[in-house]
This record gives C-alpha cells, structure tokens and sequence, in this order.
C-alpha cells in the first residue's frame, strides 16, 4: 500500500487553502484515494493555517499525521511541523523567507519568491510555485498540473492562468534540477476514466440539496455552515433556486417553514449559535408539522468557542432542541459520500413526516476534501409524501390540515393550489387548523404529532456494524470520526486483535435494537467522540440501558487521527 | 363571483367586546370582497397577540406562526408562491418590538406583501405591558417608572425607503378598507398601521381621543408621492393625526430579481435530479 502525506503551512493571505485545494485536486486525477483536512485560525491575515493531503491505493477517511513532503511557507511551519516528517520525508522551504537551515538529504530549498517575480512577473504566486515542485519531485505529468490550474483561475482571465502555469512549470522544473525525485507511480494518473470526485462535505451537501429538489436556502454566515449557501446562491442564475442572505438566523428559519408550508423543499444551514436563534422556530415547524431542513455543522462551544475547529458537542442539543415535544429526525453522515445521500434522505423524511429533519455535521467533514464515487443522480429518488390531489379536492371547503390519522400523517394541500383553504397554528390548533383551549382536542393533536415517530422509527437505518468475530473490543461512534475509527480498528485487527465497529450516521430516532444485539458479543465497548461528555454513551446508555466500557474523548478542536486513537486504545485493550 | 359571505368564518371571536380589532376585520373583509380575490389565493400569515388572531375569523389560507417572525415566513411563503396574495398581520409589539429587524429588511427588500400593524400602542394579549408605541411615561406593571420614547413607525419606514406607507383608523372602515385595497394592489411591501383602541388596557388612547385628532391627508390636497412631505407628516403626532397613504413609490419588487421565479412560481416547478449532472463536473 502506498500512503503519501503532503503538508502546505503558512499564515492566512499567503493561499495555503488555495494551493493545498490545487495540490489534491491534482492528486484526485490519479488512481488514488484522496483525503485533506484543513486546519486555520479565525482571522483573515497572519496565524498559523496549514491544509494536508494523503493520497493513497486504499480507501481513506482520515488524516496521517506522518509527513512524506511539508511545504513550508513561511518559517513557523517548519517549526510547528517538523517533528512530523517522516525520517525519509523532505521540507520544502524558501530560504530567503524562513532564514531556516535544514541539511540537503531533509530540505529543498525552493526561491519560491525569486521563482515567481522571474516567471510569472507576481511574486505572490510563490505558493503556485510550490505546487509546481511538489510535482516536479513526484516526476508528475505536468500536462495535468496546467489543466487544474486552468480550471482554477478560469474566471480570472487567461492571463492569470498562463502566469500561474509559467510560476507552477518555474517550481516544476527547480525541482526535478535540484531534488531528488520520489517516484510514486501508484499514485500517477494511469487511466483516464476519472470516474471519482474530490469534494468536502458542504460541496456534498450542497449538491445534495440541490438535487433533492431544495427551491429555498435562507442563511446566515456562520463557520462551518456559510459554504453551503455561497455555493447554493452561486447557481441562483443557472438554476430554479433562490438563496436568501437575511437579517438573523431566526428569520433564515421563519423563511425557511415559511417556504415549506407553501409547498417547496427549504432548508436552513448554520452552525451552533445560529441554531440557538433558530429553536423557536424549530418548534413551530413540528407544531404546525411544516417540512424543514437544518444542517448543524457543529464547532467547539459553548457561546463562540473555537470558531474554526472541530467538535461534536451538540448532538444532544440536536435531540433535543425546541420547547415541547414534537417529532424529528437526526441524521449524522460520517464522510462527503454520505453527507450528500443524507441531504437527500433528510428532504424526503421532512416532506413524508411533515416534520423538521436535521443534518448533523460538524467543521471536520464540512471542510475535509475526500474522493468519492461520482454520484449516480439516477439513485436520488424524491418521495413527497402524502398529498392531496388538486383534482380530487374540487371545490372542498371542509379540508382539514391536520386531520387525524392512524400514523400521524394528514394527507398535505397546498396553499394557493387547490380551492382547499390551508389553515394551521403555532397555537395548539383543531383538525382544521384553528387555535383551541379545550384539553382533548390538545391531547388528540399531541398525540397525533407523536404518533409520526412510529413510521420514522422505521426510516431510520442500523449503525454501519463491522463485526470481528469473538470480538476482543468494538470501538463505537457517530459522525466524521468515521473514518479515523475505522482506520484505528483496521491496524488493529492486523496486530491480531479482534476488533468491531459500530458507526452511527443516522442516529434519531435511535436505533436501539440493533445496538443491543451488537453489545451482546462486543468485548469491551470503546465510545469514540469529539466532546467532553461522552453524548453517545449517554445516549446508549439511555436508549439501551447498556454502559459502554471505555470512552475516548477529544475535545481540543482538532479531528481524531488513527494514530491518536491507537495510542489511546493502548491502555484500554 | 365573490361575496360576503365567502369570508365569514364560524370560529369564535376573542376579543373584548367593543375591542378596535372589529373594525379592522370589517375593513379587511370589505376590501378582499370589493377586489374580488378568492379566499383560496389569499394567503393570512400573522403572529401572536389579539390582533394577529384575525385570520381565523375570516377566511384564507393561513399560517399563523410565532410571535414577531409574521414577515419571515411571509417572505419564503412568497418565494414559493408569489402568485398568492400575502396579507401579514401584526400588533405593535410583534411589529415594532419582537420582529423590528424584520421589518427594516423587508423593507429594504421590497418584498410583494401587505403588513397590517393593529397599533394598539399596548401588549393586550399578555395583558397591558407597555409596548413600543406607548407613550413615554405610560405606566404599565412591567414599566412603573413610566415607558421608554415610542418608536415612531412612519418615520422608521420613510428611513429604510418603504414602497407603500400608510396610517389607518379602525374607526374609520370605510377609508381603513379603501387603504387596505391600496396596499394590496401597490406591488412592493406596503405597511399600514392601524390605529386601534384597546378597551381594556389603554385608558389613554381611546376611540374618542383618536376622534378628535385624526384626519384624511387626502382631504388637504397631500401629495403621497413626496418624500420630503411624508418625511415632515410622519413627525406629527398630538393634536392632529394624520392617515391615508403616507408615501409611494414605484421600487424593484424583491420576487422580480430573482432568476428563478421568472418562470412560474417555484411551488410549480418540477424537481429534476439529474439536471445537476453538469454540476458534479466541477469537482472531477
Ligand atoms: C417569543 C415570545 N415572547 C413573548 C410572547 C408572549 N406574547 C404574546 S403576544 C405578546 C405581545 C402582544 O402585543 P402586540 O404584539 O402589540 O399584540 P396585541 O395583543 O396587542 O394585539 C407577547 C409579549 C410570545 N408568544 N412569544
């Protein structure tokens, strides 16, 4: 197996996002499989910001924290960073910018900036520069190279693409001169089928919603979330949807249910706080049994926290968000794949149940770049639900909008379409929709709502269970430690240990009974989770009545490596 | 063919007897009736407090959502749907207090809706609080040292360039009716706000004070097309309060700018999956 690790770092304005994204893309063309994380601060110039790229022969969904080449753009990297090189790994620097001495067999000395100003007439594209000679060391087909840069800069003009091809062939060639080439033919473009996409998980997410049908978009900006609706509201003009940039996130709600009643698919995305403005009128989508979508793309909290890190501190606050009791769903996918097949699922329960839907996510998969299987748009199949006709209304003047059926579902008219008068209430409300006081009307309602959580029981799928027989341990989580979790469990069963999985990437409502199967014949039980509080064991604990063995906890920001879980399981196994 | 009676409602009225919300009822079922729109394209969309429970004693499609969020979801029903005709109802603290920022933005948006605003310069569902037009000094439980400076709605409108602005008075049906028709067929965002009595909470601010104060700008030869004179008549307040249409203007409708709905309403348009194939190109 080849497993090739590649760092850019540097402070932000100096493109590290930009080239680190050029550098996968590139990778992606490849036959192998791709992974990039990106790690910034929450500011705009100076910090520390680095973004890693693994490629390699076998599928993978989490970061390696051993470094085959650093790309070091300024001199803070190499020294935040060099303890993760490998001992055959190599930095590439500018000397004239990071005054670093690092022997010839450990550092290439690239004159990124002189590279530039000779090349391209632009010493700021001294970071296209270092792509041209992390491929230039990898004797990569240049061709390529100049192809995703094409596409890259294609909206800034050709000029600007042909000084970045001339800055990234400067860098190619000093490299190929000067370095010593680490030739990777795994990880080289053989084929041109291309049948894979590199995208992050709000890239997934959103094309997810759009191909589900979603007309409505009301946001507001907020870390991880914002990248969704920039790229909803960049197809505004191509295609049927509208993206609504409005006052507060309880208006993006109050807009979205607003939407939903009037019949089209709307979603809302946010992050932690925005959502602690959204809860009002999450209640109101599952008191007036409104179709809405939330994604939750979760940072470190409470109140602003790490706004540009990592955490999944709010699964609970998922579950139970809102006043009341009302029914929902709360889907948790772990990787891009997953996320845009969750979108998609999350808009079908909302219109079959009538209910809000929320897509957990959280800042590690929203920003984490992955190769996956191009999407088959074929297997996206739309389920609306339970409608009335336009025909078989006629002229009903005696429609009843909240009907009261034996699974809680009242079959939905839609404003303006039907001569049926569509009527509800955030107030406890009669069949029709009016307010009431009377207690059985209230208690027939209530019950009526609940009920909806039967049929969604059964929407929900099993945990993904990947069972070791005779199991000396299961390692169990939710979310985008997916891929780490599995990874950690895989390295194991190589050093002879029995080793399970359970991972949650739909996880309300529960799915209870699956997981006591697996406890049965589990070994020891290791919850894995990104928060303080071990949510997930509690959950299972509450759900079960099963309490899991071990927890490993991270709550510092950053995502589980492989490496980190390991080392932790040590101790437990 | 639409008559009275395609808008009467069986549901039982709350209000207090003699409460100034019966007369704003009359005039929105007169205007409806007088512009011939059926109940089943008109869209009722209200918040939370006396005045926002009107929709349920007449007849429309409704969504009667949370208190102060009247025009969000007033706004995404329209994006959905914008050949419905959109009615929000509001009482000065949903409009003024709770969802003021709401207000600024659809404003500035334009979107095609008609805002009523039962300014009862009192919370009367909650029982007598000060709201945000009460008078400075009005002395309610929650502010006994007497309330805070009103906002003053005019004025906060003409600021944030409203298309269609307006003063009625629920004791005066007929031109309330006249204006509500005017707002509805204004394409833009038209706020109305209604001078309505609370019998039971404002001792101050009653039928026979408003009487004596309030007259037509129509009838002094007013010009709602300048803004230089509306600016001046939302600063009077006292002795002579003026209604009618306050100020106009022809403004890019929010709906129009947006490629989508050119079409036909988004609520018509199928979905189609596989249109986005093009899409996934970008990420290979
Ligand atoms: C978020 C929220 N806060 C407070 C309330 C309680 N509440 C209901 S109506 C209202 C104010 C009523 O005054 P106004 O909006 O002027 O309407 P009126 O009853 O006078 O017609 C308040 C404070 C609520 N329903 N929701």
């Amino acid at each position: 197996m080849t497993d090739f690790n590649i760092m850019v770092g540097g402070e932000a304005g100096q493109g590290v996002q930009s080239v680190g994204a050029i550098i996968a893309k590139t990778l992606a063309r490849g036959d192998c499989h791709i992974f990039a994380d990106q790690d910034y601060e929450s500011r705009v110039r100076g910090g520390h910001n680095f973004f890693r790229i693994r490629a390699s022969t076998r599928e993978t969904g989490a970061v390696s924290e051993e470094l085959d080449l650093l790309v070091a753009l300024n001199s803070e990297t190499i020294d935040i960073h060099k303890k993760e090189v490998k001992s055959d790994g190599l930095i590439i620097h500018d000397g004239e910018t990071t005054q670093a001495r690092i022997s010839k067999t450990k550092g290439l000395d690239v004159p990124l900036i002189k590279l530039a100003r000779d090349a391209a007439g632009n010493r700021l594209m001294a970071n296209t520069v270092s792509v041209g000679a992390i491929f230039g060391l990898l004797d990569y087909n240049f061709e390529i190279i100049e192809s995703i840069l094409t596409k890259e800069f294609t909206r800034q003009g050709q000029k600007i693409i042909d000084d970045n091809i001339k800055a990234a062939r400067a860098g190619y060639d000093h490299a190929r001169k000067n370095g010593r080439s680490k030739t990777l033919p795994e990880i080289r473009l053989t084929s041109r089928k291309r049948a894979k996409i590199l995208l992050n998980g709000n890239e997934a997410i959103s094309l997810g919603a759009l191909a589900a049908g979603c007309k409505l978009i009301a946001g507001y900006p907020m870390t991880p979330a914002s990248s969704i609706m920039e790229y909803i509201a960049g197809k505004e003009k191509e295609y049927d949807v509208a993206a609504v940039h409005v006052e507060d996130e309880i208006a993006a709600i109050n807009m979205a249910v607003g939407a939903g009643y009037a019949g089209i698919r709307s979603m809302v995305a946010t992050s932690g706080g925005g959502f602690s403005l959204m809860v009002e009128g999450l209640a109101l989508a599952g008191m007036t049994e409104t179709p809405v979508v939330i994604v939750l793309g979760q940072r470190p909290g409470p109140a602003t926290g790490l706004p540009t890190r990592t955490e999944q501190g709010e699964l609970w606050y998922a579950l139970h968000a809102g006043h009341g009791e009302f029914p929902r769903a709360v889907l948790s996918p772990s990787n891009a794949k997953e996320a845009f097949y969750a979108i998609v699922k999350a808009f079908n329960l909302a219109e079959k149940y009538q209910t809000p839907v929320i897509v957990l996510t959280d800042h590690h998969l929203a920003t984490s770049y992955a190769t996956v299987d191009r999407f088959d748009l074929r297997r996206v199949k739309i389920e609306r639900g339970d409608t009335v006709s336009p025909t078989k209304i006629g002229e009903a003047r005696s429609y009843r909008r909240h009907a009261v059926t034996d699974s809680g579902i009242s079959p939905r008219a839609l404003p303006g379409l039907t001569k049926a008068l569509v009527v509800t209430d955030s107030d406890e409300h009669d069949e029709a929709g009016h307010m009431i006081e009377d207690a059985a009307t209230r208690i027939e309602q209530d019950l009526k709502r609940l009920r909806k959580l039967d049929g969604l029981r059964k929407e929900i799928g099993p945990p993904v269970i990947k069972e070791a027989p005779k199991a000396d341990a299961t390692l169990i989580g939710w979310g985008s430690t997916g891929g780490a979790i599995e990874e950690a469990a895989a390295i194991f069963q190589k050093d002879g240990k029995a080793v399970s999985t359970i991972h949650f990437n739909e996880i309300w409502p529960f799915p209870a009974d699956e997981v006591k199967a697996v406890f049965e014949k589990s070994g020891k039980t290791v919850v894995i989770e990104s928060n303080a509080t071990a949510q997930l064991a509690g959950l299972i604990r509450r759900e079960t009545g099963k309490k899991v063995d071990h927890t490993i906890l991270k709550y510092d920001g950053r995502p589980f490596s492989p490496k980190y879980i390991i080392s932790h399981l040590k101790g437990v196994l | 063919m639409v008559v009275p009676k395609d808008y009467e409602s069986d549901v039982e009225i709350a209000w207090c007897p003699g409460c100034g919300n019966f007369g704003i009822l009359q005039a929105v079922k007169k205007a409806l009736v007088e512009m011939k729109l059926e109940p089943h394209r008109l869209l009722f969309v209200s918040g939370i407090g006396q005045g926002p429970k009107l929709p349920h004693y007449t007849r429309g499609n409704v969504f009667n959502g949370l208190h102060g969020r009247t025009i969000p979801a007033a706004t995404g029903a329209r994006l959905a749907n914008h050949e419905l005709t959109v009615i929000g109802i509001d009482g000065d603290g949903g409009a003024y207090g709770e969802g003021l920022n709401h207000l600024l933005a659809a404003m500035r948006r334009n979107i095609n809706m008609t805002y009523l605003v039962h300014n009862n310069q009192v919370y009367g569902l909650t029982k007598g609080q000060a709201s945000p037009t009460s008078d400075a000094g009005f002395i309610t439980k929650t502010t006994p040292l007497g309330a805070i400076l009103p906002v003053n709605p005019l004025a906060l409108a003409l600021a944030s360039d409203v298309s269609f602005l307006a003063r009625g008075f629920s004791g005066d049906v007929e031109h309330l009716a006249s204006l509500i028709k005017a707002g509805v067929k204004h394409r833009g965002f038209a706020l109305i706000d209604i001078l309505q009595p609370c019998v039971s909470f404002n001792r101050q601010n009653t039928f026979k004070w408003y009487r004596d104060r309030v007259y037509r700008v129509e009838d002094e030869g007013y010009d709602p097309t300048d803004k230089a004179a509306a600016t001046a008549k939302a600063q009077e307040w006292g002795d002579r309060i003026p209604t009618g249409i306050i100020y106009r203007q022809e403004r890019p409708v929010y709906e129009e700018q947006i490629p989508a709905l050119k079409k036909k309403p988004l609520v018509r348009q199928p979905i189609n999956p596989s249109q986005f194939e093009a899409l996934l190109d970008e990420f290979a």
